[in-house]
């Protein structure tokens, strides 16, 4: 199996119909194959190994990635983000490539050594010129490289093989299951983040109309949502925060949208209690995934989130917290140390298994002999199997030989009213080894005694905060991720 | 011929094409009631359609045999229907599972 399959099998059941876009500019199925084909023809022409990608979400990034496939060569989808030092070091590290750079900020990626710069707006022209399908399919291996923001040194380049993908799409999409009923999926998270990438392949092969929006605004997102009846939606939980403000804020809801899916970092309780009463007719569903398992390995389903929300049950109530089950095309367990599964409601690190599950870096697998890979996320299953997340392993706060997640603290802290955001992470400690501090953003002034008292009312007394800082604002990545070591390298001397 | 998943097929008695998603333990693939050729080669000519096997495949559907293990995708429909050493393949039906992406 492999991505131009897809393509292909897209292309011929669903031909004529709206794959991208809508209006004049919209692009079929067919369209979107032959332009394909045609960048394919235009890529073959150049000296490179690999297809790197640098923009937003635009009809480019679609057409590139198939073009790509189809040439044979890995695409690679970069952080438009990042400083430009740094961006540039992931540039090279693709050399030679052909860097295809929304025309804006071509400058950007100008001079790297054996890295020929192609604007967007000349991409996509090349890929107006008819071409034949080729003779002979002359597909890699590698379908995707996905730098990983590494929070600490050197980023890692995650390899996607075509069969991962592949098994990711096939195993957990109805094939035009979603063609011929109106749906538009809305596509907002940025090209170089997993789910920017399987959006795309799940949207093309269950034949929903994408709508893509370059660069994510909560206004523009709602307006677009409006404009292009959207049905589907996949946002990340800082993104949902915002969206919701600007619904409450004009009043006006998302008629048409049936389905919002939300991953990519941990969605506070509140969050999503208020989606669910702001957008009733919406089915939720919380996807967890990692770059090196092809996006999604468990969800919390529309029926969980309506039971979830019902039940009087504490033990049921808490799974809206969770991320649901498992795939059952794949294996997941939590592992309490070398071989040993852990017990349920017990902490460990999540370990998966399966066709969709990669695994690997660019020189370095990650993956055992066994087939499983340790995700390096701790977490834990409930007797039912419901997955619940707490962050990496490098957050576990390690005081006096006590593991402390961070995140049952976090959850403690946020249901204090005056608390608005917060990070709980490890400090060095002379006497624990580590002690447990927290960063908070308050609504009022409030002394930092009080919040860790409240902790220690709430959960075991070590795991009440020593250290309480108080800030403006907390890190975060642009996919909502909580930096946790920014912070702890920040304070660590304090 | 060795199959591994991803290895295509195509039927020789109509327009059907598959991959292999899981390869069997062993035994012969046809569709149609003919021995199912590998994708890059010329269908055999003068090969018809069987009528006991002519149920259909549907372009997206998986079909599997439990005995053997075999799975494969259906990447073209057409008028044949598959079978492994004679025994016809299954429907697997779609795990529903929402959207995520």
């Amino acid at each position: 199996m492999h991505l131009p399959l897809i393509l292909d099998m897209a292309a011929d059941g669903l031909g004529d119909e709206i794959a991208l876009g809508s209006g004049e500019t919209a692009i079929t199925y067919a369209g979107l194959r032959e332009r394909a084909r045609a960048g394919a023809a235009f890529l073959g022409g150049t000296p490179a190994d690999n297809t790197a990608f640098l923009g937003g979400n635009a009809p480019a990034f679609p057409i590139g990635l198939f073009a790509s496939a189809i040439a044979g060569r890995p695409f690679v989808p970069v952080n438009y983000r990042l400083p430009d030092a740094d961006l540039r070091k992931i540039l090279a590290r693709t050399a030679p490539a052909v860097v295809i750079v929304d025309d804006e900020i071509v400058e950007r990626a100008a001079g790297i050594e054996g890295v020929t710069v192609v604007p967007v707006s000349a991409f996509l022209a090349a890929c107006e010129v008819p071409t034949p399908a080729p003779d002979e399919e002359t597909i890699n291996d590698i379908a995707i490289l996905l730098f990983t923001s590494g929070t600490t040194g050197e980023p890692k380049a995650a390899v996607l093989r075509q069969s991962n993908l592949a098994s990711y799409v096939i195993s957990t999409v109805e094939f035009m299951g979603a063609a011929f009923d109106g749906q538009a999926t809305l596509m907002s998270v940025p090209p170089y983040h997993i789910a920017g990438v399987s959006a795309v392949l799940t949207a093309l092969y269950g034949g929903r109309r994408m709508v893509q929006l370059a660069q994510f605004t909560p206004e523009s997102w709602v307006e677009t949502a409006r404009a292009e009846a959207v049905t589907h939606a996949m946002v990340v939980p800082t993104m949902l925060g915002r969206i919701l403000a600007v619904i409450e804020r004009d009043g006006v809801t998302l008629p048409a949208l049936r389905h919002l899916s939300y991953g990519g970092g941990r969605m506070p309780a509140s969050v999503i209690e208020k989606a669910l009463e702001l957008l009733p007719g919406v089915d939720f569903v919380n996807a967890y995934g990692l770059t090196e398992t092809s996006s999604t390995i468990a969800v919390l389903t529309p029926d969980d989130h309506r039971v979830c929300r019902a039940s009087e049950d504490p033990l049921i109530r808490r799974r809206l917290g969770s991320v649901g089950r498992p795939l059952p095309s794949l294996e997941l367990q939590v592992m309490a140390g070398e071989g040993v599964p852990a017990p349920a409601g017990e902490l460990g690190e999540i370990w998966v298994r399966g066709e969709q599950v990669s695994g690997e870096y660019i020189g370095k697998k990650a993956i055992r002999d066994d087939g499983w890979f340790p995700t390096n996320d701790h977490g834990w299953l409930d007797a039912d199997g419901y997955l619940f997340v707490e962050g990496r392993l490098d957050d576990v706060i390690v005081r006096g030989g006590e593991n402390i997640s961070p995140g049952e603290i976090e959850d403690v802290l946020r249901l204090h009213p005056a608390v608005v955001d917060v990070a709980v992470f490890g400090l060095p400690d002379d006497e624990w080894g580590e002690k447990v501090a927290a960063a908070v953003v308050a609504a009022e002034a409030i002394e930092g005694r009080l919040l860790t008292q409240w902790v220690r009312e709430r959960l075991r007394s070590t795991k009440a905060p020593e250290v309480v800082f108080f800030r403006v604002e907390l890190p975060y990545n642009e996919t909502g991720k909580l930096l946790r070591r920014a912070l702890k390298a920040e304070l660590s001397g304090s | 011929m060795k199959l591994t998943p991803g290895t295509r097929l195509k039927s020789a008695a109509c327009d059907t094409e598959v991959v292999v998603v899981r390869v069997p333990s062993e035994g012969a693939i046809t569709c149609g009631g003919a021995p199912m050729v590998p994708f890059a080669e010329a269908k055999p000519a003068g090969v018809s359609l069987d009528s006991a096997a002519s149920g259909g495949t549907l372009m997206g559907k998986r079909y599997h045999d439990e005995q053997t293990g075999l799975e494969m995708l259906c990447t073209k429909p057409g008028k044949g229907s598959l079978a492994i050493d004679g025994r016809p393949l299954q429907l697997r039906e779609a795990k529903q599972l929402p959207s995520s992406d």
